[in-house]
């Protein structure tokens, strides 16, 4: 187990190695010239060719990604070229909030997702399961920031009832900043609510029809207790892979609904980033980001063993 | 280390939450600021934090005339080259540390010398500033300058705590600390800013709010959602478009001012291969586009007749604006013969504009309105960081860009329409103008700058190396609670005065 | 993942007899067939100009006129809106193709020679897989400047990992079959093998990601427009037509009803059908 997990760290680091080589090279590649807007309206050359050289901007470009590969290694991602705030310290700040709507949104879609699918595998072929499958359908489909869009003209220009964009911190006001998290959460948890509902229903119905359920069944036991504590069970797992590398997507999915909600979270940071030509920010965060998601993949795969009893007992 | 800083922050965000919020002011604004230190600050929207957070030495009155504020008074030596300034003797910084000439100095030496200052140009003509006095100080320039006082009236001229400036350096950014009526508190990039009352401030009976929150909210149908469900006190910039349903609103309130700058289509004359085109070598091809132009109705699709149209660096509402040359009507018949004469039956052009729906809006109004001279426009939008550098290279046959302002006319042309100037992408050069414009920055007397500046705008208006479109109006709606409120043409908000009922 | 165990490639009509028999994939091959129809008819429709303005009527509410209501510019939004099909099927079907170029021949290379050409190509895939896809696809089309093109490439490229992967994972596990044990046996070459044995049978899982990664790449199409990232003016496609209908969501909400209804309806289309696919090429019956 220790030997596999291990094993999967020693794989996961000359990906990393590569991440952030593409990170790097992906931002040099930008186009426009950050140092001209740092200038100011003003553009004085003299500033110009200081900013130049602050940030290694003449140097050869294996010899900047050498630079910057040490600072990270050193725990310094650099400073905001816009703001001159420290990069980790920005994402230190940013990393709550988005982590925040992420949980709610992972929330949502599991009390939403499960139990409609089971519901409609034990149901298969109803009505209800029909329904259901026209829903987690349309989750798939809808753009989420057009989605984000409707409701806030709905619900914030229109009705009034909640706030159309920000965010409070729970610890600072939980009642504000539940409010203002509801609607980009469930913006964000409608897609995943979809996918989680579709793999909880076809591993269900994978389940149901194995033959333990049927003994189960045959032997009497009602209908609850079956689905619940045989087959649900065993239904389960794939669930908890899949949820586990959902919530490293999720990062990725808060890219439009932050900058939509003007929620000053991650994806919002890395999209002004990107049109801001922040360099040293989009690198951070991009890093950050895939970082993340291999640590969720990690995650996923040892649950995966942990919760498979056949797995675990081969090791 | 950092852990404890933030949770000194946290709980102090939520003594103060509960302690005094009648009295908070909360402005929704269009961008998050840059770097909060006014020598390394660039952006419009930092100036609007700023206005609150630091004094200036001198300030200005709606009609752009210049008033005390730090400096009491101020007297110019005869051959204008020497700047004397009594200052007031009752300041402190935020820090405690006393407001002198020293102080002064201390923050003209950092604005010219700090590597990473952006005000080094706006000071370019001061040599030295030596306190003459405990309360006096003394700008000794190395050539007269109309425009220093008003460079003094901006970001050159606003007071950093020369105690803090020396310890923090750089870092000054993240927690900086001036003399204004309000002081730092805290900033959560992209989130918010929040200042709250300085007591120790000279006029701190004129501000009434114990708070201000500044929250950058880009999108502007978000932003009046904020003011109309009471999250906001005050937007700034709001759209034209939400302008009539803000003056319908009976619980809100709405200020207008024409700006200081004016937004254009700048054209390539002289900036390499891209110039050699009939734009930018025949006048008569730009003044076809020009007149193809109908600015007034730019100003009614696209800003709901909210904005000024405009043909000149300065607006109409400006001392400066030569009113015997108003914004010319559109004439397509003379468009077409201007093109015939210059031997076109039509021409391709492109034009770059920034990547956002109201400038795409505009230059498709322009499009259209152009095709039906003849002229066929094909719009490549960039990002703003793409713009410039496009623009710097010379890789543009036309660029829609524009210019915030500046209190004084030098600042709105000098750059852009002399041969050497810092902003000149076009390339134009004429010895006229240049001769023009450099005599007008070194005269103190308004009527021969006017005069001058008459001068040059006609042979620019013939020559049109910049087509003028429209002059943007700084737009603000506020809860019909907040009073007092006065608009400025440079677009800052200014809270003495203003209550909340 | 279907386990294709079939020594030959199945029967072409065995499967469009399924696919016929299988209802939400004839709605969804409808409903993509029909924007498609549109998309390819909109120069002969009668519908107005989709560039030509009218200051008079600029945002006028859905009229016997202009059905679904002019925007901005005083535009025909239907006429818009048939238009931005085109460009947003256009991406759709693009992208895919350009991703399937690239990621098929390298996930046949890596899963067939394995060994280190396979490491190599599998940590990149894993290096670009753990960039998100939408930022991938932000970066991309940022660098590569904003236009439609641009986009397509953008989010073709993001996608690229995508089929490497499941193309690797397919050739896996047919490789070993009795038929490429007996191609390469009469000493065929490596390409024939693998065009001629492999990839017909890994073809059929490639197929329907394709058909839901369409739908995946019309959304990001859409929210790279919406980000002004993607088509550019006065050219509409749905996404652009969105990022300007935020300006106007309280005075003009039918400027951003519209676009979003577009995509929905197309992409739940490509969806249905990519479902109704899969069954009808998965041996396992549900």
């Amino acid at each position: 187990m220790l030997l596999f997990i291990l094993r999967r760290i020693l794989i996961a680091i000359p990906t990393l190695i590569l991440v952030s080589m593409f990170v790097f090279a992906l931002q040099k590649l930008l186009p426009g010239d950050p140092i001209l807007v740092m200038a100011g309206e003003d553009r004085d050359p003299e500033v110009i060719a200081l900013l130049r050289e602050k940030y290694r901007m003449n140097d050869p470009i294996m010899m900047q990604y050498l630079y910057w590969a040490g600072g990270v290694l050193r725990g310094d991602l650099g400073v905001s070229l816009r703001t001159n705030e420290p990069v980790l310290s920005l994402i230190a700040s940013k990393l709550p909030v988005t982590i925040q709507l992420a949980v709610m949104s992972m929330l949502f879609a599991l009390f939403i997702g499960i139990p409609a699918g089971i519901l409609s595998a034990v149901r298969k072929g109803t009505w209800v399961d029909w329904l259901a499958n026209l829903v987690a359908l349309s989750g798939l489909s809808i753009p989420n920031f057009w989605l984000g869009l409707m409701l806030i003209l709905l619900v914030s220009v229109n009705l009034g009832w909640l706030p159309a964009s920000g965010y409070e911190s729970p610890f600072v006001d939980l009642k504000k900043s539940l409010t203002t998290m509801i609607m980009p959460a469930f913006v964000l948890g409608t897609a995943l609510a979809a996918t989680l509902m579709r793999h909880t229903r076809s591993a269900m119905l994978g389940v149901l029809q194995a033959d333990y359920v049927r003994t189960a069944r045959a032997k009497g036991l009602r209908g609850r207790v079956v689905v619940m504590k045989h087959a649900f069970r065993n239904a389960v797992l794939p669930v908890v892979t899949l949820t586990a590398l959902l919530f490293g997507e999720l990062l990725a999915g808060a890219v439009l609904t932050e900058q939509i909600f003007t929620i000053p979270g991650f994806g919002k940071l890395i999209v002004d980033a990107v049109f801001n030509r922040d360099y040293a920010v989009v690198q951070g965060v991009v890093l950050c980001t895939a970082v993340g998601f291999i640590v969720m993949n990690l995650i996923a795969d040892v649950l995966y063993m942990l919760l498979n009893p056949r797995l675990r007992t081969a090791q | 280390m950092k852990t404890a800083k933030l949770s000194t922050v946290l709980l102090a965000s939520v003594a103060m939450t509960t302690s005094a919020f009648a009295a908070d002011l909360r402005i929704g604004l269009q961008e998050d600021p840059d770097a909060l230190d006014t020598d390394q600050a660039r952006t419009f929207v930092g100036r609007i934090v700023f206005e609150s957070l630091c004094d200036k030495l001198v300030n200005i009155t709606p009609a752009l005339e210049f008033v005390p504020e730090l400096a009491t008074a101020w007297a110019w030596s005869d051959d204008g080259l020497t700047l004397i300034m009594q200052l007031r003797d009752d300041v402190v910084f935020h820090d405690g540390t006393p407001f002198d000439a020293k102080a002064v100095v201390a923050n003209i030496d950092r604005s010219k010398t700090l590597a990473e200052s952006r005000r080094k140009s706006e000071l370019a003509s001061v040599e030295s500033a030596t306190a003459t006095g405990p309360h006096e100080v003394t700008f000794s320039l190395a050539s007269p300058d109309a425009t220093l006082i008003a460079q003094l009236s901006d970001r050159a001229g606003m007071m950093l705590s020369p105690t803090a400036a020396a310890e923090k350096g750089l870092e000054l950014a993240n927690d900086p600390v001036c003399s204004g009526p309000y002081k730092f508190v805290e900033r959560i990039q992209q989130d918010r800013i929040v200042l709250e009352k300085f007591a120790g401030h000279y006029n701190a009976d004129s501000y009434s709010f114990d708070r201000l929150i500044f929250l950058p909210i880009p999108d502007t149908t978000v932003r009046l959602a904020n003011l109309r469900s009471g999250d906001l006190d005050m937007l700034e910039r709001l759209a034209p478009s939400d302008a009539p349903a803000v003056r319908a609103d009976a619980n809100l309130a709405f200020a207008a001012e024409t700006s200081l700058g004016y937004q254009g289509i700048t054209i390539n004359v002289a900036n390499g291969a891209r110039s050699e085109g009939p734009l930018g070598q025949d006048k008569r091809v730009r003044q076809a586009l020009s007149l193809a132009i109908d600015r007034e109705v730019i100003n009614q699709v696209v800003f709901e007749g909210t904005y000024t149209a405009g043909n000149q660096p300065f607006a109409p509402t400006s001392p400066w604006y030569d009113q015997s040359n108003p914004v010319p009507p559109r004439d397509v018949d003379a468009a077409k013969a201007l093109l015939a004469e210059a031997g076109l039956d039509g021409i391709s052009i492109e034009v770059q504009a920034a990547n956002n729906p109201v400038q795409l809006q505009l230059m498709q109004v322009v499009q259209a309105m152009a095709a039906e001279a003849g002229i066929d426009i094909s719009i490549r939008a960039t990002e703003f960081a793409t713009l410039l550098q496009e623009q710097t290279a010379g890789n543009f046959d036309g660029s829609q860009v524009g210019w915030s302002g500046r209190t004084d006319p030098d600042g709105n042309i000098h750059a852009f329409m002399t041969c050497q100037g810092g902003l000149n992408d076009s390339k134009f050069c004429s010895a006229e103008v240049d001769a023009l414009l450099n005599e007008a920055r070194l005269s103190n007397d308004p009527a021969d700058r006017k005069a001058k500046y008459d001068a040059a705008n006609v042979i620019l208006r013939d020559e049109m190396p910049i087509i003028y479109l429209y002059h943007q109006t700084w737009l603000w709606a506020m809860s019909n609670k907040v009073q007092g409120f006065t608009a400025y043409p440079d677009g800052m908000i200014r809270l003495a005065g203003v209550t909340m009922q | 993942m279907s386990a294709l165990t079939d020594p030959q490639p199945r029967a072409t009509s065995r499967i469009w007899g399924k696919l016929s028999r299988n209802k939400s994939a004839l709605v969804g091959a409808t409903v993509v067939i029909v924007f498609i129809a549109l998309a390819l008819l909109a120069p002969v429709l009668p519908i107005a100009d989709p560039t030509g303005t009218d200051w008079g009527a600029i945002r006028k509410p859905p009229s016997v006129a202009a059905w679904m209501g002019t925007d901005e510019l005083g535009r025909d939004v239907l006429a818009r809106m048939i238009w931005g099909a085109r460009a947003s099927l256009l991406a759709g079907v693009v992208s895919v193709l350009i991703a399937v170029a690239i990621g098929v021949p390298f996930g046949l290379i890596a899963g067939y020679f394995g060994g280190w050409t396979d490491s190599i190509i599998s940590r990149v895939t894993e290096a670009l897989l753990a960039m998100p896809f939408l930022i991938m696809a932000i970066a991309l089309a940022a660098f590569l400047g904003p236009s439609l093109t641009n986009a397509m490439i953008a989010i073709g490229l993001s996608a690229v990992p995508i089929f490497i992967r499941l193309t690797r994972g397919q050739v896996l596990s047919v490789k070993t079959e009795d038929y490429v044990e007996g191609a390469r046996a009469i000493g065929l070459g490596h390409v024939p093998i693998m065009t001629r044995y492999i990839l017909p049978n890994v073809f059929p899982p490639i197929l329907v990601q394709a058909t839901l990664t369409i739908a995946t790449a019309i959304i990001a199409e859409a929210a790279l427009s919406f980000l002004g990232l993607g088509q550019q003016p006065p050219a509409p496609s749905w996404g652009s037509m969105l990022n300007t209908a935020k300006n106007f969501l309280s005075q003009a909400p039918w400027m951003a009803i519209w676009p979003g209804a577009g995509i929905f309806l197309v992409v739940m289309g490509f969806n249905l059908l990519g479902d109704g696919l899969r069954d009808a090429l998965d041996p396992r019956e549900h």
